[in-house]
């Protein structure tokens, strides 16, 4: 640690070529802090503590087709089962039909099984006496420019009112707001409505639910709890299949995108550049600094220290670059969700990200500062004066 | 004053990109022609042509370094242009679907066919319209389809896992309007029993969809009569008789969408405003090749604007590596640079010298990413969940040349500018501190 001045001043002897290495280390941790928070944000989708407590219970058939509401009545009496809810797929969009929201129509006790979003209980209660009264989440309401009282239409991709008409009015009575932005994320978006005001104006429901959302008392029995609900409805014309939350996004993501995959193809690419280019810089710096480390050691610096400081200063290179490009990376992030006006609602670079940056940059900064590190402990002294 | 040039070099370099990203290859092949003509017909060119070849020849002894340019733009050339592709096989695709003599009818307002529905009455009067093609019998090409979701077990994942396939129904005439459907394998479905075609990308992504093979689709089982390509995204579906699919899914009589061939595509417009002025039907028809564009264009944009914000970011990362390594290039031959312009060579050879030798080796690492990319992605299947449909789509993606050509503009403007900024300050270094400095 005592050394450390002397490691920073041969770091910025030429400052050119070492904000040029760093300026392209940045590049690639930027690029990495943004990728990786992509990626976590599709891996860590759903795998909250909430989440885990939930099952959904959806058509063994397909996830369009619905259920009747006779079985909400039956999973209430499974054993071990907490509270559940239904909902149906509004299929909502505003404006012009490619303009979908993510729009539920709910059951009144929706919200209980969703602890981790937040609304008051006037907004709750207004909610549940306002026949045509949403629920709304922050970001949709930023989105559209929205307030709340506000009378809106929206037209559901699919279901008509009795009239044929598919323009509905719906009025905004509270807001919905996820109490931690990692996890609940999805709710910033999402726009409720009543199940009943739903299924009493379009004649395409007659009573059918979409899925039922289950919270179970122990998650350890979440499994059981599956099976006995799935059992409730085996050989009929609506056999169910319910999955815990966790499984079922996870099951989503991965139809989406083979993120991880992706992340790994581009970053692999990016950081074999680095470390190319940061390897060159260090052996260009070390090339030149020969007689100055043959003075170093001549003074009574051993090879191991000399062969530490060569190491330490191409560590702390590949350290300073990397902090500034995940630094850069979390100002950015916000900037590009804002920018989309809600469209693209990318995550923080979060806790674990960091963890693997840092280790990246230590390891990194290791390889790139080993064989530059391993001449300068060979060099001999005399040769070395003498410029040979 | 030196503040004043570095401004101006700036605002250069940004015209000089902004022309250059708009520029189509014959205009590229006409600079370069132009540049060869200066360099062998007027005196400064054969100087600037002398200077370069020096350089290039010392170039052996500056391998590492000059292999940090070359990798590091191959590097930004293959991702970006294997993201490209991702985009263009996506759009490819989807656009493959749809043409200009079929449309496809859905109730109005509808996003997609999932989300459509026609009852028994509208479909009978979709067909009657005028404009659509007919078969030998006179029977007007009409199809009227029930699009659904279905589960089944993928190939890659876990035991219980299961992801979604589009499930059509489709009428007898659904093979003559879309003729570029083949059977491959096996035989059609029988109409009125519960049997399945299956495309060939949904056959390679979930399991027991082999003709003979029988597969249950929520409580059902169904057979798997033969396999079908098509070449577009139909071959991610699954395919069985409508009124089969109707009765399982309890849609009754009732229809999603009905598709039909056109008598020719100037057909459609008389098509179109037919159905418009039925008071009996709200519905809205398309081409199937709008359908199809509409539904891959959001998509295909998304993949592109992630595509060229990672390859911009690489790129910075990049063009900082080209300048590491030319300002070192210059610095080298500090002295050999002082000694041409001591002997009366001018500032502008030695630029132009610097830059070549910049673009040539973005120009090596613009070839070797774009072939790597297409080496290893081109053809390469993904899939995703298709906007649209309620199923996966796979397809292909497509290294076209038109990408490998953006590919080398990205390379040869990252050289540019790599260059450029060296170039210059060779070409301003003061001949009497470079002579003296060792």
């Amino acid at each position: 640690m005592k050394y450390l001045h002397l490691v920073w001043a041969s770091l910025f002897r030429r400052k050119t070529r070492t904000i040029l290495t760093l300026v392209s280390i940045i590049a690639a941790f930027l690029l990495f802090g943004l990728l990786d928070a992509v990626r976590t944000s599709f891996n860590e989708a759903g795998q909250s503590a909430n989440g885990a407590q939930r099952l959904q219970t959806g058509s063994k058939l397909s996830f369009i087709q619905t259920l009747p509401l006779s079985l909400y009545a039956q999973i209430q009496q499974v054993p071990g089962v907490k509270n559940a809810t239904y909902a149906n797929w509004f299929g909502g969009a505003y404006q012009d039909p490619h303009n979908q929201v993510f729009s539920f129509a709910v059951a009144p006790n929706y919200l209980d099984l969703y602890p981790e979003v937040e609304t008051s209980a006037a907004e709750r209660k207004a909610f549940d006496s306002t026949r045509i009264g949403a629920l709304v989440g922050e970001k949709l309401m930023q989105r559209f420019k929205w307030k709340v009282g506000d009378t809106i239409p929206l037209q559901s991709t699919i279901f008509p009112d009795r009239e044929g008409s598919k323009n509905w009015k719906f009025q905004i009575v509270g807001v919905l707001r996820a109490k931690d932005k990692k996890t609940g994320g999805f709710f910033d978006q999402m726009f409720l409505l009543n199940w009943k005001y739903f299924d009493d104006t379009t004649p395409y429901n007659r009573g059918q639910v979409g899925w039922y959302v289950t919270r179970v008392a122990d998650v350890n029995q979440a499994d059981r709890i599956a099976k006995a609900i799935d059992a409730l409805s085996a050989n009929s014309d609506h056999e169910t299949r319910t999955q815990t939350e966790q499984a079922a996004t996870a099951s989503w993501m991965k139809q989406l995108a083979d993120i991880g995959f992706i992340v790994a193809s581009i970053m692999g690419a990016v950081f074999f550049t680095l470390l190319l280019l940061a390897g060159n810089t260090m052996m260009q710096a070390v090339r030149e600094r020969t007689s100055e480390l043959a003075v170093l050691k001549t003074i009574g610096f051993s090879n191991g220290s000399v062969l530490a400081m060569v190491l330490a200063e191409s560590v702390l290179l590949l350290a300073l670059g990397g902090l500034i490009g995940m630094g850069l990376a979390v100002l950015i992030v916000p900037l590009v969700s804002g920018a989309s006006g809600g469209m693209l609602n990318l995550p923080t670079v979060g806790r674990d990200s960091w963890l693997l940056g840092l280790s990246l940059m230590l390891l990194f900064g290791a390889m790139v500062g080993a064989l530059p590190a391993r001449s300068a402990m060979r060099l001999k002294i005399v040769d070395a004066l003498a410029g040979r | 004053m030196a503040f004043l040039r570095n401004l101006g070099l700036v605002v250069l370099t940004i015209a000089v990109l902004a022309g250059w990203v708009a520029l189509p290859w014959p205009g590229a092949v006409a600079i370069a022609v132009l540049l060869a003509l200066w360099m062998v017909l007027t005196r400064r060119g054969r100087q600037a042509g002398s200077v370069t070849s020096v350089g290039i020849s010392t170039l052996q002894q500056r391998l590492g370094s000059s292999a940090v340019i070359v990798v590091g733009i191959a590097g930004v050339v293959a991702v970006l242009v294997a993201l490209l592709a991702m985009a263009e096989g996506y759009g490819q695709t989807l656009r493959a679907t749809g043409s200009n003599d079929t449309a496809v009818v859905m109730r109005g307002a509808s996003a997609s066919e999932v989300m459509s529905v026609l009852d028994h009455n509208s479909v009978t009067l979709i067909s009657q319209a005028p404009g659509i093609a007919r078969d030998a019998k006179g029977e007007p090409l009409a199809s009227a389809e029930v699009v659904v979701a279905a589960n089944l077990p993928v190939k890659k994942g876990g035991p219980d896992e299961e992801g979604s396939v589009q499930l059509r129904g489709v009428g007898e005439q659904a093979f003559l309007i879309r003729p570029n459907v083949k059977i491959i394998d096996g035989q059609r479905f029988q109409p009125g029993l519960r049997e399945l075609i299956v495309g060939k990308g949904a056959a390679k992504q979930f399991r027991g969809l082999v003709p003979g093979h029988e597969v249950r689709l929520g409580s059902q089982v169904w057979k798997v009569a033969g396999v079908f390509a098509s070449g577009d995204a139909m071959e991610s579906e699954i395919w069985a008789d409508a009124n089969v699919v109707a009765d399982t899914y309890r849609r009754g009589s009732s229809r999603a969408s009905v598709t039909v061939r056109l008598a020719d595509p100037q057909a459609f417009k008389a098509f179109k405003t037919a159905l418009e002025a039925d008071p009996q039907l709200k519905v809205d028809a398309s081409t199937t090749l709008d359908y199809y564009s509409k539904q891959s264009e959001k998509m295909t944009q998304l993949i592109r604007i992630i595509g060229i914000t990672v390859g911009v970011i690489m790129a910075i990362g990049a063009m900082f590596g080209a300048l590491n390594t030319m300002f070192a290039a210059v610095a080298t031959r500090a002295r050999e640079i002082a000694t041409l312009r001591a002997i009366g060579f001018p500032g502008l050879p030695v630029v132009v010298a610097v830059m070549l030798e910049t673009m040539l080796l973005a120009l090596i690492g613009g070839v070797f990413g774009g072939l790597l990319a297409w080496a290893i992605f081109n053809g390469y299947s993904a899939s995703t969940l298709a906007a649209g449909t309620v199923g996966q789509l796979s397809f292909e993606l497509k290294v076209t040349p038109a990408l490998l050509w953006t590919g080398l503009k990205w390379a040869l403007a990252i050289g540019f500018i790599g260059g450029l900024f060296p170039a210059v300050r060779a070409a301003r270094l003061p001949v009497t501190t470079a002579l003296r400095e060792l």
